[in-house]
Protein backbone atom coordinates (compact mmCIF):
# COMPACT_ATOMS: atom_id res chain seq x y z
CA UNK A 1 0.00 0.00 0.00
CA UNK A 2 1.11 3.69 -0.73
CA UNK A 3 1.65 5.68 2.15
CA UNK A 4 -0.96 8.60 2.49
CA UNK A 5 -0.58 12.23 2.01
CA UNK A 6 -3.92 12.59 4.63
CA UNK A 7 -1.63 13.86 7.63
CA UNK A 8 -1.17 16.57 5.53
CA UNK A 9 -4.64 17.79 5.58
CA UNK A 10 -5.38 16.10 8.64
CA UNK A 11 -3.34 18.08 10.52
CA UNK A 12 -4.12 21.07 8.74
CA UNK A 13 -8.06 20.08 10.01
CA UNK A 14 -6.76 19.90 13.26
CA UNK A 15 -5.22 23.12 13.97
CA UNK A 16 -7.62 24.57 11.61
CA UNK A 17 -10.05 23.12 14.20
CA UNK A 18 -8.63 24.73 17.20
CA UNK A 19 -8.73 27.45 15.84
CA UNK A 20 -11.69 28.19 14.71
CA UNK A 21 -13.46 27.03 17.95
CA UNK A 22 -10.77 29.57 20.06
CA UNK A 23 -10.69 32.86 17.70
CA UNK A 24 -13.81 32.55 15.70
CA UNK A 25 -16.74 33.10 18.36
CA UNK A 26 -14.44 35.95 19.63
CA UNK A 27 -13.61 37.74 16.37
CA UNK A 28 -17.31 37.61 15.70
CA UNK A 29 -18.75 38.52 19.00
CA UNK A 30 -16.18 41.17 18.59
CA UNK A 31 -16.65 42.60 15.50
CA UNK A 32 -20.25 41.82 15.00
CA UNK A 33 -21.90 43.20 18.33
CA UNK A 34 -19.50 44.70 20.58
CA UNK A 35 -18.32 47.25 18.13
CA UNK A 36 -21.64 48.11 16.70
CA UNK A 37 -22.90 48.18 20.21
CA UNK A 38 -20.47 50.61 21.09
CA UNK A 39 -18.93 48.30 23.53
CA UNK A 40 -15.41 48.80 21.93
CA UNK A 41 -13.71 52.07 19.92
CA UNK A 42 -13.89 51.28 16.34
CA UNK A 43 -11.03 53.45 15.68
CA UNK A 44 -8.76 51.46 18.53
CA UNK A 45 -9.93 48.38 17.12
CA UNK A 46 -8.69 49.32 13.68
CA UNK A 47 -5.72 51.01 14.59
CA UNK A 48 -5.04 47.50 16.43
CA UNK A 49 -6.09 45.78 13.07
CA UNK A 50 -3.61 47.83 11.00
CA UNK A 51 -0.74 46.26 13.17
CA UNK A 52 1.53 43.88 9.92
CA UNK A 53 1.93 41.75 12.96
CA UNK A 54 -1.94 41.19 13.60
CA UNK A 55 -3.34 41.20 9.82
CA UNK A 56 -0.84 38.00 9.18
CA UNK A 57 -2.77 36.27 12.34
CA UNK A 58 -5.84 37.15 10.99
CA UNK A 59 -4.85 35.75 7.59
CA UNK A 60 -3.54 32.78 9.59
CA UNK A 61 -6.69 32.61 11.11
CA UNK A 62 -8.66 32.57 7.77
CA UNK A 63 -6.17 30.26 6.07
CA UNK A 64 -6.62 27.73 8.67
CA UNK A 65 -10.43 27.96 9.16
CA UNK A 66 -10.96 27.69 5.03
CA UNK A 67 -8.61 24.31 5.19
CA UNK A 68 -10.75 22.94 8.30
CA UNK A 69 -14.01 23.53 6.46
CA UNK A 70 -12.51 22.07 3.09
CA UNK A 71 -11.69 19.06 4.98
CA UNK A 72 -14.53 18.68 6.79
CA UNK A 73 -16.86 19.43 3.84
CA UNK A 74 -14.77 16.66 1.38
CA UNK A 75 -15.26 13.92 4.03
CA UNK A 76 -19.10 14.33 4.61
CA UNK A 77 -18.93 14.30 0.74
CA UNK A 78 -17.27 11.33 0.91
CA UNK A 79 -19.58 9.72 3.87
CA UNK A 80 -22.57 10.93 1.54
CA UNK A 81 -21.77 8.86 -1.09
CA UNK A 82 -19.32 10.95 -3.34
CA UNK A 83 -16.76 8.04 -3.14
CA UNK A 84 -16.22 7.54 -6.88
CA UNK A 85 -15.03 10.73 -7.52
CA UNK A 86 -13.11 11.45 -3.87
CA UNK A 87 -10.05 12.49 -6.29
CA UNK A 88 -11.75 15.56 -7.57
CA UNK A 89 -13.60 16.30 -5.27
CA UNK A 90 -10.32 16.35 -2.97
CA UNK A 91 -8.37 18.77 -5.58
CA UNK A 92 -11.91 20.92 -5.63
CA UNK A 93 -12.05 21.29 -1.94
CA UNK A 94 -8.63 22.45 -0.97
CA UNK A 95 -8.27 24.38 -4.67
CA UNK A 96 -11.49 26.48 -2.99
CA UNK A 97 -9.49 26.43 0.44
CA UNK A 98 -6.69 28.12 -1.31
CA UNK A 99 -8.57 30.62 -3.38
CA UNK A 100 -10.14 31.50 -0.36
CA UNK A 101 -6.84 32.07 1.62
CA UNK A 102 -5.68 34.23 -1.34
CA UNK A 103 -8.85 36.39 -1.38
CA UNK A 104 -8.02 36.42 2.16
CA UNK A 105 -4.37 37.89 1.92
CA UNK A 106 -6.07 39.94 -0.72
CA UNK A 107 -8.34 41.56 1.61
CA UNK A 108 -5.97 42.13 5.13
CA UNK A 109 -2.60 42.32 3.60
CA UNK B 1 -48.67 -14.56 42.51
CA UNK B 2 -50.85 -12.56 39.63
CA UNK B 3 -47.51 -11.16 38.79
CA UNK B 4 -45.98 -14.11 37.66
CA UNK B 5 -49.45 -15.60 36.18
CA UNK B 6 -49.50 -12.73 34.22
CA UNK B 7 -45.93 -12.34 32.62
CA UNK B 8 -45.92 -16.47 32.36
CA UNK B 9 -48.74 -15.68 29.56
CA UNK B 10 -47.23 -13.08 27.51
CA UNK B 11 -45.50 -13.30 24.89
CA UNK B 12 -43.48 -11.30 22.72
CA UNK B 13 -42.82 -11.35 18.50
CA UNK B 14 -39.67 -11.91 17.47
CA UNK B 15 -39.29 -10.86 13.44
CA UNK B 16 -36.49 -12.89 12.29
CA UNK B 17 -34.39 -12.82 9.27
CA UNK B 18 -34.48 -15.85 7.56
CA UNK B 19 -32.41 -16.54 4.60
CA UNK B 20 -30.87 -20.30 2.70
CA UNK B 21 -29.11 -19.52 -0.17
CA UNK B 22 -29.60 -23.45 -1.49
CA UNK B 23 -33.25 -23.35 -1.16
CA UNK B 24 -34.30 -19.24 -0.85
CA UNK B 25 -33.71 -16.79 -3.73
CA UNK B 26 -34.23 -13.82 -1.88
CA UNK B 27 -34.62 -13.29 2.38
CA UNK B 28 -37.40 -12.68 3.85
CA UNK B 29 -38.88 -12.10 7.77
CA UNK B 30 -40.50 -14.61 9.39
CA UNK B 31 -42.27 -13.58 12.89
CA UNK B 32 -42.59 -15.85 15.29
CA UNK B 33 -44.40 -15.60 18.95
CA UNK B 34 -41.86 -15.92 22.13
CA UNK B 35 -42.86 -16.45 26.00
CA UNK B 36 -41.54 -13.15 27.61
CA UNK B 37 -39.71 -13.88 30.75
CA UNK B 38 -38.13 -11.47 31.95
CA UNK B 39 -35.01 -12.68 32.55
CA UNK B 40 -34.11 -13.37 28.82
CA UNK B 41 -32.48 -12.13 26.95
CA UNK B 42 -32.75 -12.64 22.65
CA UNK B 43 -30.32 -15.32 22.70
CA UNK B 44 -33.03 -16.94 24.90
CA UNK B 45 -35.81 -16.45 22.76
CA UNK B 46 -33.71 -17.47 19.98
CA UNK B 47 -32.43 -20.47 21.55
CA UNK B 48 -36.43 -21.57 22.23
CA UNK B 49 -37.33 -21.19 18.88
CA UNK B 50 -34.48 -23.62 17.56
CA UNK B 51 -35.58 -26.30 20.58
CA UNK B 52 -39.16 -25.89 20.31
CA UNK B 53 -40.19 -24.00 16.63
CA UNK B 54 -37.88 -24.60 13.82
CA UNK B 55 -34.14 -26.35 13.91
CA UNK B 56 -33.72 -24.80 11.00
CA UNK B 57 -32.84 -21.27 12.52
CA UNK B 58 -29.18 -20.50 12.15
CA UNK B 59 -27.04 -18.07 14.12
CA UNK B 60 -23.68 -18.09 16.24
CA UNK B 61 -23.23 -17.88 20.04
CA UNK B 62 -21.42 -19.78 22.28
CA UNK B 63 -20.80 -18.28 25.71
CA UNK B 64 -24.28 -16.74 27.07
CA UNK B 65 -22.37 -14.28 28.79
CA UNK B 66 -20.51 -11.25 26.95
CA UNK B 67 -17.23 -12.92 26.85
CA UNK B 68 -17.17 -15.12 23.59
CA UNK B 69 -18.15 -12.57 20.99
CA UNK B 70 -20.16 -15.24 18.67
CA UNK B 71 -23.41 -13.67 19.22
CA UNK B 72 -23.80 -10.45 17.49
CA UNK B 73 -26.75 -9.78 15.54
CA UNK B 74 -29.01 -6.52 14.83
CA UNK B 75 -31.50 -5.76 17.02
CA UNK B 76 -34.24 -3.81 16.08
CA UNK B 77 -31.70 -2.55 13.49
CA UNK B 78 -29.10 -1.78 16.47
CA UNK B 79 -25.75 -3.70 16.70
CA UNK B 80 -25.77 -5.78 19.80
CA UNK B 81 -24.65 -9.38 21.26
CA UNK B 82 -27.90 -11.54 21.63
CA UNK B 83 -26.61 -12.65 25.28
CA UNK B 84 -27.08 -9.17 26.78
CA UNK B 85 -29.92 -7.44 25.01
CA UNK B 86 -33.15 -8.34 26.98
CA UNK B 87 -36.53 -8.82 26.05
CA UNK B 88 -37.86 -6.61 28.48
CA UNK B 89 -35.69 -3.92 26.86
CA UNK B 90 -37.84 -3.66 23.48
CA UNK B 91 -41.17 -4.28 24.87
CA UNK B 92 -43.98 -4.30 23.40
CA UNK B 93 -42.06 -5.55 20.73
CA UNK B 94 -41.88 -6.43 18.16
CA UNK B 95 -38.31 -7.27 17.78
CA UNK B 96 -36.70 -7.86 14.73
CA UNK B 97 -33.43 -9.78 14.70
CA UNK B 98 -31.11 -9.13 11.62
CA UNK B 99 -27.37 -10.32 10.47
CA UNK B 100 -24.80 -7.97 11.36
CA UNK B 101 -24.85 -4.79 8.37
CA UNK B 102 -22.18 -5.06 6.97
CA UNK B 103 -21.14 -8.79 6.23
CA UNK B 104 -21.95 -11.61 3.44
CA UNK B 105 -24.72 -13.76 4.85
CA UNK B 106 -23.96 -17.07 5.03
CA UNK B 107 -27.28 -18.26 6.44
CA UNK B 108 -29.97 -16.68 8.60
CA UNK B 109 -28.12 -14.85 11.02
CA UNK B 110 -24.80 -16.12 10.43
CA UNK B 111 -22.40 -13.97 8.51
CA UNK B 112 -19.40 -14.19 6.76
CA UNK B 113 -16.19 -13.18 8.50
CA UNK B 114 -13.63 -13.81 5.92
CA UNK B 115 -12.58 -10.13 5.50
CA UNK B 116 -12.73 -9.17 8.67
CA UNK B 117 -10.35 -12.19 9.95
CA UNK B 118 -7.91 -11.39 6.80
CA UNK B 119 -7.33 -7.81 7.86
CA UNK B 120 -7.08 -8.81 11.29
CA UNK B 121 -4.29 -11.28 10.52
CA UNK B 122 -2.69 -8.76 8.45
CA UNK B 123 -2.01 -6.32 11.62
CA UNK B 124 -0.12 -9.19 13.30
CA UNK B 125 -1.74 -8.50 16.62
CA UNK B 126 1.04 -10.50 18.74
CA UNK B 127 4.06 -8.98 20.41
CA UNK B 128 6.65 -9.08 17.86
CA UNK B 129 10.08 -9.33 19.54
CA UNK B 130 13.13 -8.37 17.30
CA UNK B 131 15.13 -10.37 19.34
CA UNK B 132 13.76 -12.59 22.36
CA UNK B 133 15.26 -12.24 25.64
CA UNK B 134 16.64 -15.17 26.94
CA UNK B 135 14.98 -16.74 30.00
CA UNK B 136 17.72 -16.42 32.42
CA UNK B 137 16.99 -12.66 32.11
CA UNK B 138 13.53 -13.47 33.40
CA UNK B 139 9.83 -12.20 32.02
CA UNK B 140 9.44 -8.88 30.47
CA UNK B 141 8.11 -6.65 33.24
CA UNK B 142 5.77 -4.06 32.88
CA UNK B 143 4.77 -0.91 35.44
CA UNK B 144 0.67 -0.37 35.59
CA UNK B 145 1.22 2.89 33.72
CA UNK B 146 2.34 0.70 30.75
CA UNK B 147 -0.52 -1.88 31.35
CA UNK B 148 -2.65 1.31 31.10
CA UNK B 149 -1.69 2.40 27.94
CA UNK B 150 -3.24 -0.27 26.25
CA UNK B 151 -5.57 -2.53 28.07
CA UNK B 152 -8.89 -1.37 27.24
CA UNK B 153 -7.83 -2.16 23.70
CA UNK B 154 -7.16 -5.31 24.70
CA UNK B 155 -10.46 -6.05 26.20
CA UNK B 156 -12.21 -6.78 22.61
CA UNK B 157 -13.62 -9.70 22.25
CA UNK B 158 -14.13 -9.58 18.25
CA UNK B 159 -17.59 -9.52 18.31
CA UNK B 160 -17.73 -7.02 15.16
CA UNK B 161 -20.47 -4.92 16.60
CA UNK B 162 -17.94 -2.02 15.72
CA UNK B 163 -18.15 -2.86 12.17
CA UNK B 164 -21.86 -3.62 11.73
CA UNK B 165 -21.93 0.50 12.90
CA UNK B 166 -19.22 1.76 11.18
CA UNK B 167 -20.50 3.92 7.92
CA UNK B 168 -17.51 3.66 6.46
CA UNK B 169 -16.56 0.16 6.72
CA UNK B 170 -19.94 -0.28 4.66
CA UNK B 171 -18.91 1.59 1.70
CA UNK B 172 -14.96 0.99 1.47
CA UNK B 173 -14.21 -2.58 0.82
CA UNK B 174 -10.48 -1.93 1.88
CA UNK B 175 -11.22 -0.08 5.22
CA UNK B 176 -9.69 -2.20 7.68
CA UNK B 177 -11.91 -1.66 10.43
CA UNK B 178 -12.28 -0.24 13.98
CA UNK B 179 -11.66 -3.60 15.79
CA UNK B 180 -8.92 -4.22 13.53
CA UNK B 181 -7.08 -1.27 14.30
CA UNK B 182 -7.89 -0.92 17.71
CA UNK B 183 -5.92 -4.59 18.37
CA UNK B 184 -2.71 -3.19 16.07
CA UNK B 185 -2.73 0.16 18.59
CA UNK B 186 -3.35 -2.05 21.36
CA UNK B 187 0.03 -4.04 20.48
CA UNK B 188 2.06 -0.25 19.14
CA UNK B 189 1.25 0.54 22.71
CA UNK B 190 2.70 -2.60 24.43
CA UNK B 191 6.20 -1.77 25.89
CA UNK B 192 6.80 -5.46 25.02
CA UNK B 193 6.39 -4.85 21.55
CA UNK B 194 8.97 -3.96 18.71
CA UNK B 195 6.56 -4.59 15.94
CA UNK B 196 5.31 -1.10 15.45
CA UNK B 197 7.32 -0.68 11.60
CA UNK B 198 5.37 -3.78 10.80
CA UNK B 199 2.13 -2.54 11.16
CA UNK B 200 3.01 1.16 10.15
CA UNK B 201 2.62 0.08 6.56
CA UNK B 202 -0.73 -1.22 6.60
CA UNK B 203 -2.64 0.83 9.29
CA UNK B 204 -1.15 4.56 8.26
CA UNK B 205 -2.29 3.84 4.66
CA UNK B 206 -5.61 5.53 3.32
CA UNK B 207 -7.28 2.01 4.07
CA UNK B 208 -6.47 2.15 7.68
CA UNK B 209 -6.64 5.06 9.90
CA UNK B 210 -6.98 7.64 6.98
CA UNK B 211 -10.68 6.49 5.72
CA UNK B 212 -11.93 6.97 9.46
CA UNK B 213 -13.77 9.85 9.59
CA UNK B 214 -14.54 9.51 13.49
CA UNK B 215 -18.24 9.29 13.92
CA UNK B 216 -17.34 7.40 16.89
CA UNK B 217 -20.96 4.69 16.50
CA UNK B 218 -17.97 1.93 16.80
CA UNK B 219 -17.30 3.38 20.30
CA UNK B 220 -20.74 3.50 21.05
CA UNK B 221 -21.52 -0.01 20.54
CA UNK B 222 -18.90 -1.92 22.02
CA UNK B 223 -20.20 -4.74 24.66
CA UNK B 224 -16.51 -4.17 26.04
CA UNK B 225 -16.27 -0.23 26.22
CA UNK B 226 -13.29 -0.31 24.09
CA UNK B 227 -13.25 2.87 22.54
CA UNK B 228 -11.12 2.01 18.78
CA UNK B 229 -12.51 5.71 17.64
CA UNK B 230 -9.79 6.80 20.13
CA UNK B 231 -7.69 4.29 18.86
CA UNK B 232 -7.59 5.52 15.30
CA UNK B 233 -7.10 8.81 16.80
CA UNK B 234 -4.12 8.16 18.65
CA UNK B 235 -2.91 6.39 15.65
CA UNK B 236 -3.36 8.99 13.25
CA UNK B 237 -1.59 12.03 15.48
CA UNK B 238 1.24 9.13 15.66
CA UNK B 239 1.14 8.99 11.79
CA UNK B 240 1.29 12.40 11.56
CA UNK B 241 3.75 13.47 13.73
CA UNK B 242 5.90 10.66 11.92
CA UNK B 243 5.03 12.56 8.76
CA UNK B 244 6.07 15.88 9.45
CA UNK B 245 9.29 14.47 11.57
CA UNK B 246 10.52 12.52 8.23
CA UNK B 247 11.01 15.87 6.56
CA UNK B 248 13.35 16.52 9.30
CA UNK B 249 16.85 16.18 8.94
CA UNK B 250 17.37 14.33 12.10
CA UNK B 251 15.12 12.88 14.97
CA UNK B 252 14.16 14.97 17.43
CA UNK B 253 14.61 13.54 21.12
CA UNK B 254 11.84 11.27 21.78
CA UNK B 255 10.28 11.35 19.05
CA UNK B 256 11.42 8.47 17.54
CA UNK B 257 9.76 5.61 16.95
Amino acid sequence: MRPSNEPFWWAMFGAGGMITALLLPVLIILTGFVVPAGGVDFNQLDTLFNNPLVRLIILGVAFLSFFHAAHRIRHTLKDLGLRSVATPLAVLCYAAALAGTIWAALVVL
Amino acid sequence: MTTETMTDQRTVTLEVFRYHPDTDSEPSFQSYEVPYREEWVVLDALNWLKDEVDGTLSYRWSCRMGVCGSCGTMVNGYPRLTCNAFLREFLPGPIRVEPLRGFPVERDMVTVLDDFMEKLTDVKPYIIREEEQSLDEGEYRQSPSQLADYKQFSMCINCTLCYAACPVYEHEDDFLGPAVLALAQRYNLDSRDQGNEQRQQLIWADEGIWDCTFVGECSEVCPKDVDPAAAIQQAKVDATNNFFISFLPFTPPGMGR
